[in-house]
């Protein structure tokens, strides 16, 4: 990963963000994210992210636990060890839908969670960098990626007019690393920041 | 227009009808201090001899299930006849007070209903350490706990001979362990936003590292956020479904069999209903005392209590309507053996086990009914007695159910007079209790008890002092407020 320039706006309230991401996006700034303490609803709309995939991928993660719960049981019951129960059919199927619904809602469950996990790349021991402390209290932290055109002090005074409560600017590595919160980073320091 | 009244402008609105959920004026830092402050503030007094009573109870079961463990089930006072007692009684037991947290977090936010918001983290943890508790006695009562493995379908080496896939008891290993998983995914995932909040006010080197470690590096970015919503919303449609499914495998054990009082159609439904009766009883004898402890009367009202107490009347009733269901089955299927079960064995108060089919009866239906007034659904004390009392009254239907049905089967000569456990037995259930409040005063000591993101979501919509502003909005003409609060 790199260290990028970022300009950070905090603001206070969401209805104050809503119409500064709007103004930001329009003066053609590139807004790296938004982090906020709860979900604000729209928000991803506003700053043009698209729908995630997510509900697709626990879908097929379904389908596989049917698929893996039928056919395993199928060939169990029918191939690998057929049983005569009371002369009943070798591969009873309302029998086995209560494994088999089991199962889906399994993997669905589990392979959504990990593929969550993997697209946030949220896991122990990984670090980022937090651009605000209070994004997880009470402030809307918006952090503007700065180009070689980018003028931080016009920047800062437009987030300024915009409502941001607290306005800076920060060199940060843009993804995530192995560390621990009780330790601070030593991060490699780059002569001269990528400029996206 | 959007800068000219920032204070003013909502973006989301609620009926003032509605009570509010968060009492008291908050903003949002305000909910991080108050949810947050216990955790961070030195144990009191009283946590430190509650966790020790447990943590005493945990050692006593500890113990039971050495003696069982070593001595074999002889131990426990169960007999050829009687097969299934207390062990099974309180698996089932344990099942349903399980049920409630994810049937606040899933259905309840399938439902769209907002009070969940104060309840649900705490009563997802309860789920989570009640189906903990409930998986000891299945596992114990296999006699050869070294052995439970075998539950699983694998490759083994004899044969390889699999499980019976057709068996309402596998089923149950299913069920109960998928249960198990997706709500801890669901707790957990809900909870990594709230440990972040933790982890970023920590002070200390070792809170840092263990919320931070914890907390798996979340930033609150809106695309996480919105991953994370879509999860919730996905994971809760299928739990939704999940939490059904459980209880009603669980019924199964029963209903597949032929032993009358076990073999019915009802069972499915009328174990649900009991279950998240059961459930948000249990819920509630928990939540009314965290409130107290953790001082967190604004977040977890009176308003919500109520609303919990509806449930239980509701499904009190739904349970109420079952027994009737069965009595009036048992006469008019005309099967004496049905009948001798019903008529006999549970509704005769002068049978062996009559006074507790009565006790059943009382606690479970009757005694419920006093929530269809007002003022006993808010009253906060008269609330916590009735959870315990709907909780004595469902281990007693699980009693009556197992253990009426069996201890005179079709053969005389094998009836059995009397079950009463063993202080192995007793130290057994004793020690569950042990493990589900050990957990839980660890988790209301270490986790945030209440969602601290989802009270945030909710507080503009049903925070009292945001309500009372949008009462000025209330009298505005539509036209005027479409003009001021167009975006």
């Amino acid at each position: 990963m790199a260290l990028k320039r970022y300009v950070v706006g905090c603001f206070d309230d969401e209805e104050v963000l809503f119409p500064a991401v709007k103004k930001v996006r329009n003066a053609g700034y590139k807004i790296q994210d938004v982090y906020t303490p709860f979900p604000v609803h729209g928000l991803d709309h506003a700053l043009g992210m698209r729908e995630t995939s997510l509900h697709t991928a626990g879908f097929i993660y379904g389908i596989l636990g049917t698929t893996t719960a039928l056919a395993g049981m199928g060939w169990v019951f029918t191939k690998d060890w057929p049983m005569n129960i009371g002369g009943k059919p070798n591969f009873p199927l309302p029998a086995l839908i209560p494994i088999t619904f089991e199962l889906t809602v399994l993997f669905s469950a589990v392979g959504m969670v990990m593929t969550f996990c993997y697209l946030c790349q949220l896991a122990p021991f990984v670090r980022k960098h937090h651009f605000h402390p209070r994004a997880t209290d009470d402030l809307f932290v918006m952090a503007i990626e700065c180009t070689d055109r980018t003028n931080v002090d016009d920047l800062k005074g437009f987030l300024q007019s915009a409502g941001a409560v607290e306005v800076n600017y920060q060199v940060a590595e843009s993804g995530w690393w192995f560390g621990r919160y009780d330790v601070e980073p030593k991060l490699y320091r780059e002569e001269n920041p990528v400029i996206g | 227009m959007a800068g000219s009244k920032p204070n003013q402008m909502h973006l989301k609105y609620e009926s003032q009808i509605r009570e509010p959920l968060v009492d008291g004026n908050k903003d949002y830092h305000q909910i991080t201090e108050d949810i947050i402050r216990p955790i961070e503030a030195k144990p009191s007094k009283l946590w430190y001899i509650g966790f020790s009573i447990s943590v005493a109870l945990l050692l006593f079961g500890v113990y039971s299930v050495y003696r069982d463990v070593t001595y074999g089930i002889g131990q426990w006072n169960l007999n050829k006849t009687i097969g299934w007692g207390w062990d099974i009684t309180n698996f089932v037991w344990w099942v349903g007070i399980g049920h409630a947290g994810t049937l606040i977090s899933a259905i309840l936010l399938l439902f769209r209903q907002g009070w969940r918001t104060g309840v649900n983290r705490a009563a997802e943890a309860m789920t989570i350490f009640a189906v903990m508790c409930a998986g000891q006695f299945p596992i114990f009562h296999m006699g050869r706990v070294w052995l439970a493995f075998f539950i699983f379908p694998y490759g083994n080496t004899r044969g390889p001979v699999w499980v019976n896939f057709d068996s309402p008891l596998l089923w149950d290993v299913f069920a109960i362990s998928t249960y198990f998983t997706v709500s801890l995914l669901f707790w957990y995932s809900g909870l990594i936003p709230d440990l972040a909040t933790v982890r970023d006010r920590a002070k200390t080197k070792f809170r840092k590292f263990f919320y931070g470690t914890l907390s798996f590096g979340w930033t609150g970015s809106t695309k996480h956020w919105q991953r994370h919503e879509a999860l919730s919303l996905v994971l809760a449609g299928l739990a939704t479904p999940l939490v059904l499914s459980v209880h009603t495998i669980v019924s199964f054990d029963f209903a597949t069999s032929v032993i009358p009082g076990w073999h019915t159609t009802i069972f499915p439904p009328y174990f649900v209903a009991g279950a998240i009766f059961s459930g948000f009883a249990m819920v509630q004898t928990l939540l009314i005392v965290v409130r107290k402890v953790l001082n967190l009367q604004e977040y977890i009202t009176l308003g919500h209590i109520e609303a919990m107490n509806k449930v239980i009347v509701l499904t009190g009733s739904i349970v109420g309507c079952a027994y009737l269901t069965e009595l009036f089955m048992a006469w008019y299927s005309q099967n004496e053996y049905e009948a001798y079960a019903f008529f006999y064995s549970r509704a005769n108060i002068f049978s062996p086990y009559g006074w507790a089919y009565w006790g059943m009866m009382f606690c479970n239906v009757v005694s419920p009914q006093v929530f269809w007034f007002r003022k006993l659904r808010r009253n906060v004390v008269f609330t916590f007695f009735m959870s315990v009392i709907v909780n004595i009254g469902m281990w007693f239907e699980r009693f009556v159910i197992i253990v009426t049905s069996i201890y005179r089967d079709y053969l005389p000569s094998s009836w059995s007079y009397y079950y009463s456990p063993t202080i192995w037995e007793i130290g057994f259930y004793l020690g569950t209790f042990g493990l589900f409040f050990t957990c839980f005063f660890l988790f209301a000591k270490y986790f945030p008890t209440i969602a601290v993101a989802e009270i945030k979501y909710v507080l503009k919509t049903s925070g009292e002092n945001y309500k009372e502003r949008m009462d000025k909005v209330e009298e505005q003409k539509v036209e005027e407020f479409a003009h001021d609060y167009a975006h």
